[in-house]
């Protein structure tokens, strides 16, 4: 497989070079970071640039970067084994890997990182024979991962753990639908610092999350401390006649959170839809 | 519950400062040992305002982007924020003694916001009075606003920021006697912040609302819109003739004032709920939500786009 090691390392190159206004300087940093991350993750796999199969979308610059919507769509008939979103310069790039499971839709997924200094994010899908393919989006924004997001910490502690799933209206077995699950977690990254007892607040996250659809998996999640505050996941399932989508999260502290809603449009008005 | 702050028993814990001030005076030995007082304006009998411009922290305006004051009684002088710099809080020491021979015996602190406490720095050894939850949340902060100062201003500005200190915290309401003048201090629920603090002046009916009320400054959340609004209708009861925003003018008509910023948040919110409703995410919120509330403030490219991030964030949890 070290055929062709540098098409990844030229294509990040060419992606961060065509980007306007950047200095040359940064552009090299960045190609360079992406280059020891995909060694760091990849090892001495070949990455593709992705084209138009795998896209990535956020705000060029952020209006919260404890809180930027990523959008990555996948195109409809190329099936992922996994996908890994990575958010480069972070303390711990790797955001999350999203395995899909018989019950998944679409390989494409939308949820929400912190950002801690202008970055590159990556997608990475690992397809069924085993190619990666990754697409790139640069992203302003600063601060995000030691920034204190918790606007109210009382509210955040009295509500961590509860799950709340949105389903469509209407649902028909076997029809893609479009499905957001989101886990009130304080998601605490371990680098926000607290000035009155000198010390920086423990790290304590979402690490997982576990979605089936009538008893089969759609997505296993791996998730870290760039995800953030109150993990938020969009993703498309397909439905099973009955049955119900049930979440399994754990955090860094052993505590495991669930929530099972009924695959019913009637049942399925207990969480309001989409 | 209802407790009252003797201020002259605050004297004694004036001492240990000495030190500090000194240690600051060296930081500062290039510039003038006197700061320039602050422009006040006298709003009402006793109560002084500065007025802050309505930008962003910047070199053209040194930080001085909030509005702060003071409130003269009898025997003692209530200071009311202390602006966004070591340095405004020093000038706004010397506006004191140019208007007054009584000293400031309390520091009040309207919320966390780092335009409204740096200045504490300049009032080393004064009890700092502030709602319950000011010290833990601005200690969560206070390194991150250090930071964004620094970058804004340059290092010598951010120089001499006091550690985090709230001495006299206040969980529902606190009164304080400056002599013959009694100040109203209340502590609310979450709204701009999850610590936001009014001074009322019975005296002459002003109200210092803090961030509770920006005027031709667009309302910026840091705390949750739904709260606020709850907030904003408990404040129109305060029998107040007069306010001081946080933001904007030195003095606003009470409650009439309350109102353009109640339409704001209210257009925020039902405009959020509307893309939820249509299985928007966060990017179609920030592209349409509350634009046709544009033309009515100033910095709304700067908040708008970051309000409607954290009120969508907060309403998909309805």
């Amino acid at each position: 497989m070290m055929r062709y090691p540098p098409i990844g390392l030229l294509a990040s190159l060419l992606i961060v070079l065509s980007m306007p206004g950047l200095a040359a300087t940064d552009a090299a940093e960045d190609a360079a970071r992406w280059d020891m991350l995909h060694d760091m993750y990849f090892k001495d796999r070949p990455v593709e640039e992705a084209g138009a199969l795998i896209r990535i979308e956020a705000p060029a610059r952020a209006h919260d970067a404890a809180l930027v919507p990523v959008r990555i769509e996948v195109e409809p008939a190329l099936r992922l084994k996994s996908l890994s979103l990575l958010v480069d310069k972070n303390p711990v790039p790797l955001a999350a890997t999203f395995r899909f499971g018989p019950a998944s839709a679409g390989s494409g997924i939308e949820t929400r990182v912190r950002v801690n200094e202008y970055t590159n994010l990556h997608a990475v899908g690992e397809t069924q024979d085993g190619r990666l393919l990754m697409a790139a989006v640069y992203v302003k924004a600063a601060g995000g991962c030691s920034a204190p997001a918790v606007k109210d910490p009382q509210e955040a502690m009295a509500r961590l753990g509860r799950i709340k799933v949105k389903l469509p209206d209407t649902l028909s077995p076997g029809n893609p639908a479009t499905a957001q699950v989101m886990v009130s977690h304080p998601n605490s990254s371990g680098l926000q610092f607290d000035q009155v007892s000198r010390t920086y607040i423990p790290a304590h996250y979402i690490r997982s999350i576990v979605i089936r659809a009538g008893g089969q998996t759609v997505m296993e999640a791996d998730t870290d401390i760039s995800i953030s505050e109150d993990p938020n996941l969009r993703f498309s399932f397909l439905p099973t006649g009955g049955g119900s989508l049930e979440v399994v999260a754990q955090d860094t502290k052993g505590a495991t959170f669930t929530h099972s809603v009924p695959l019913t449009a009637a049942a399925a008005k207990g969480d309001p839809a989409l | 519950m209802t407790t009252t702050l003797n201020p002259g028993g605050a004297a004694a814990s004036a001492r240990p400062a000495a030190a500090a001030v000194v240690r600051l005076f060296l930081l500062t030995a290039a510039l003038p040992a006197s700061a320039e007082p602050l422009a006040m304006t006298e709003v009402a009998p006793g109560v002084f305002v500065h007025q802050g411009a309505i930008a962003e922290p910047a070199p053209d305006n040194a930080g001085d982007t909030a509005n702060m004051g003071f409130i003269v009684g009898d025997s003692f002088v209530a200071v009311i924020d202390t602006g966004g710099t070591p340095e405004l809080g020093r000038r706004l020491r010397e506006s004191i003694a140019a208007r007054t021979d009584r000293k400031p015996v309390i520091v009040i602190n309207t919320h966390m916001h780092p335009d409204h406490v740096f200045g504490n720095a300049a009032f080393t050894g004064i009890p700092i009075a502030g709602h319950a939850n000011l010290r833990d949340a601005l200690a969560a902060r206070q390194e991150v606003y250090r930071q964004r100062l620094t970058e804004e201003l340059g290092a010598g500005t951010a120089a001499g920021i006091a550690p985090v200190r709230v001495d006299r915290p206040v969980a529902e309401e606190v009164r304080v006697d400056l002599g013959n003048r009694i100040l109203v201090l209340t502590a609310y629920p979450t709204a701009h912040t999850n610590n936001d603090l009014t001074v009322f002046d019975r005296k002459t009916g002003t109200l210092f609302t803090g961030d509770l009320l920006f005027v031709d400054h667009v309302p910026a959340i840091d705390g949750n819109a739904m709260g606020w609004l709850r907030v904003i209708d408990r404040l129109e009861r305060v029998p107040a003739v007069r306010a001081v925003p946080g933001h904007g003018p030195a003095r606003v008509a009470w409650p009439g004032a309350l109102d353009a910023q109640r339409r704001y948040l209210t257009v925020l919110v039902q405009g959020v709920r509307r893309v939820l409703k249509a299985g928007g995410g966060i990017q179609d919120a920030v592209a349409h939500v509350a634009e046709e509330e544009r033309e009515r403030w100033l910095l709304f490219d700067a908040y708008n786009p970051r309000n409607v991030t954290a009120t969508f964030a907060e309403l998909e949890w309805e």
